[in-house]
């Protein structure tokens, strides 16, 4: 438990320099260098914060609520042939609400600030995260008539081998969609840009506009969580292998998140970003495949 | 009326007294009146004269008759007041504000007199829409990213513009007064940081202000070089503002691209000036560097690479339906509104308005090769971007066939020294838009008034204008899509 939790902490942030890499290659560039982040926490780890006057406990907090979340939500979900630590019937719901609580404090934070970037930022967040909650819980939806379990550890992974070759249709339109909902939920392209400066434009950037040193460290660092987490959801749903040598199935499960980091680059070198009022669309798309999942997953159970 | 006109071209002086000087009356009836007929108000200043009275002069285009028509009006000591035309004439607003701000004359009603260079007074604040839902969003003038310094102040109804007001002049140096008073050799260095991405553009239009003073003619060589430098500024800023457009809506191959073409062309600009923003290189007279034909034959190939580049890359661009979908009817400027508010350069061009000093008031070179003029239809994003495009294609195949025969001459006349007494107007397209410089000098030849106007300061207000009605997040890329200058607007 304690290798599993180490591989997940100390290899997430290595996913976004790989998709760093990625869109350096497509324009040409160098980039920077795969373990840029981990420079990035370090360095922001050793200054001090600021806080504004007008900001409360709240804001101080939500930093480390959202890294614990998501770390607490790491632990509920099988990473390839790793199992769970925590497992029970049901925890399919703590691990979404988990990263709503994260969110919830995000978006108090920074309304906490009064600034109006922030402030667009959040209600932003927000109404984009109704909408893609929607989605992902039809997608929990799909994979529990499908493997009749309510927990994680029972719907994805090896226990899932008996779906794909069963219901592979509606497995494939789950995992299309849970592409986009791990798009829109780490605010990458086309949904976000993480790499802009214009706050006008920003979701989630907006929203940590006033966090820095340590506190933006964490949040930094939470993201790179959330995509590992998220992304293993996917990548353990697409390789629903076993293998009794837990090194191998590590192994095999890292480079799968490598090929997923290197994938969300693609999309996003290969697109620009879509019109904040189109976003709603990009989810209802991801919630419309679920729905098609879940239809055939549902006609075939009975 | 006809008779009290005084008829005058670009690159052209006239004495001070060969101008009318009209009753108000008359001299605002007069500009209502020509505007309504399509004429345009190219400039409206003050000066101060030598008996210390304040002198109004009104320049009018007719851009398609390539003449311009100079009248004046004079306000004495005292009776520091006329009346605003603003309500009838939407052009005339900013000229009358800078006059205000200047002269300290009142207005009697101007519907928005406010400063709009030095710091504001408490009233009349900024426009505010009251009400539960609405909200201000403050920006600037502290930006991130290495911009210019302006406060923007948004009133929005959730994600969408309801007004938007744009507060200038932090940028304000007081370079008309610095020109008037620095010695001449230093006054072209001046002329050329007037705007920092127009260096060629506004240093032409002072040469062009002072040859006209003092009858010095340039030879067809000096012509041509000088057509090359303002060419290749026009492209590497139109290919650098393509770029930062790719860069806004997140397309990175296509940023990553332009931006290096926009260096490739500042660097053609740097073999042929030194420098890459082409500083040091127009002189009152002529030009200081010469090419040679293997020079020239350099660039015709580093350009033919440029263009095969850039086409392949805007086919890229113009094509990809993401980049399409976020281009598209937004910050749309109407033709009307270009007529209305009298905007000028690729702003104007995008909706559909022939307007183009290389071609309505052709100067220099383009009196003997001229460009034809790039038009689009919308004037959203889109437009304007296409016609960054399509002036890129023309801008390329007029420095090719241009490069096939350069014409001869003396690089630099000396001008000799200027006229007392005169006017000289001298305008230019720049990248930007007209760039319009009037120098008058006194009886000792010195100069009594330098006036400037960037495109920009025509050009700010369809960017308010563009983002009413517009969500907040397009914002950004909107005023990518005009690049407008603040130096240039703040002088």
């Amino acid at each position: 438990m304690v290798a599993r939790m180490l591989v997940c902490m100390v290899f997430s942030p290595f996913l976004l320099g790989v998709i760093g890499k990625t869109k350096a290659l497509f324009a040409g560039r160098k980039g920077p260098p795969y373990l840029q982040l981990y420079y990035d926490i370090f360095k922001l780890l050793q200054k001090g914060s600021v806080y504004s006057r007008t900001t409360t406990w709240i804001f101080r907090a939500a930093p480390l609520v959202s890294v614990t979340a998501v770390l607490v939500a790491a632990f509920l979900i099988p990473l390839g042939s790793l199992r769970a630590p925590i497992q029970f019937w049901g925890d399919v719901i703590l691990f979404a609400y988990l990263f709503g609580l994260a969110r919830f404090f995000m978006i108090l934070a920074a309304l906490d600030t009064g600034s109006s970037f922030e402030g667009m930022g959040a209600s932003r967040e927000a109404a984009f995260s109704c909408l893609s909650e929607i989605a992902l819980f039809l997608n929990f939806a799909v994979l529990a008539v499908l493997s009749k379990s309510f927990s994680l550890s029972g719907m994805i992974g090896a226990c899932s081998w008996f779906s794909w070759t069963t219901m592979r249709p509606s497995l494939v339109l789950v995992d299309l969609s849970c592409f986009m909902i791990l798009l829109v939920e780490n605010s990458r392209i086309p949904i976000d840009d993480p790499a802009t400066h214009l706050e006008l434009t920003m979701i989630h950037e907006g929203m940590v506009l006033d966090h820095s040193g340590p506190d933006l460290a964490f949040i930094l660092y939470a993201g790179a969580i959330k995509f590992f987490v998220l992304g293993g959801f996917l990548i353990t749903l697409l390789l629903p292998f076993h293998f009794y040598n837990p090194a191998m199935g590590t192994v095999v499960f890292l480079l799968g998140m490598v090929f997923l980091a290197a994938a969300v680059g693609v999309v996003e070198s290969a697109m620009a970003r879509l019109r904040l009022n189109r976003v709603s669309t990009f989810i209802i798309g991801s919630f419309v495949l679920a729905s098609f999942g879940l239809m055939i997953a549902l006609a075939r159970a009975f | 009326m006809e008779s009290a006109i005084l008829n005058l071209k670009n690159n052209q002086a006239c004495q001070m007294s060969q101008i009318p000087l009209l009753e108000e009356k008359f001299f605002q009836a007069r500009i209502k009146e020509a505007c309504q007929g399509g004429a345009r108000l190219v400039n409206l200043f003050g000066l101060i004269e030598e008996n210390t009275a304040i002198r109004v002069l009104a320049f009018l285009g007719y851009d398609d008759e390539d003449k311009l028509l100079l009248f004046s009006m004079r306000l004495s000591p005292d009776k520091p007041f006329f009346d605003s035309m603003t309500p009838d004439l939407l052009q005339a607003h900013l000229f009358e504000r800078e006059i205000a701000e200047q002269f300290l004359v009142q207005l009697k009603g101007h519907p928005w007199l406010k400063p709009i260079r030095k710091p504001m007074t408490r009233e009349p604040g900024f426009f505010r829409v009251k009400g539960e839902e609405t909200h201000e969003v403050a920006v600037g003038p502290v930006h991130v990213g290495i911009i210019e310094p302006g406060h923007f102040r948004f009133q929005c109804h959730g994600e969408e513009i309801l007004n938007l007001e744009i507060q200038l002049g932090y940028q304000h140096r007081g370079i008309e007064n610095m020109m008037q008073e620095v010695s001449s050799e230093r006054r072209v260095w001046l002329a050329e940081s007037i705007a920092g991405d127009t260096v060629i553009g506004h240093g032409l239009a002072y040469c062009g202000a002072m040859e006209s003073l003092s009858d010095c003619h340039v030879s067809p060589r000096a012509e041509a070089l000088r057509a090359v430098a303002l060419e290749l500024e026009r492209l590497a800023n139109h290919a650098g503002d393509l770029g930062a457009l790719s860069g806004d809506i997140g397309f990175l191959p296509a940023a990553a691209y332009f931006g290096r073409l926009r260096g490739e062309f500042l660097n053609l600009l740097m073999a042929l000036t030194g420098n890459r923003y082409g500083r040091s290189f127009c002189r009152p007279g002529g030009v200081l560097f010469d090419m040679d034909s293997k020079m020239i034959d350099e660039f015709r190939r580093r350009l033919l690479k440029a263009q095969q580049e850039i086409r392949e890359l805007s086919n890229l661009f113009f094509t990809k339906p993401s980049v399409l979908g976020r281009l598209e009817n937004i910050g749309i400027v109407s033709s009307e509104t270009v007529k209305q508010f009298g905007f000028v350069g690729p702003t104007a061009r995008a909706a559909g308005c022939a307007r183009d000093v290389r071609m309505d008031h052709a100067y220099g070179m383009y009196r003997f090769h001229q460009i034809p003029i790039s038009l689009a239809e919308n004037g959203d994003v889109y437009s304007r971007a296409m016609i960054r495009w399509l002036e890129s294609q023309r801008s390329i195949d007029f420095l090719l066939e241009l490069f096939a025969r350069m014409p001869e001459g003396d690089l630099l006349r000396p001008p000799g020294p200027l006229k007392g007494r005169h006017l000289a107007l001298s305008m230019v397209e720049g990248w930007r838009g007209e760039i319009v410089h009037v120098v008058v000098t006194d009886s000792n030849s010195k100069i009594a008034r330098y006036k400037i106007k960037d495109p920009s300061f025509n050009n700010w207000m369809a960017l308010t204008l563009a983002a009413r009605g517009m969500q907040i997040s397009d914002f950004p890329l909107c005023n990518k899509s005009f690049n407008l200058s603040y130096a240039g607007h703040d002088l």
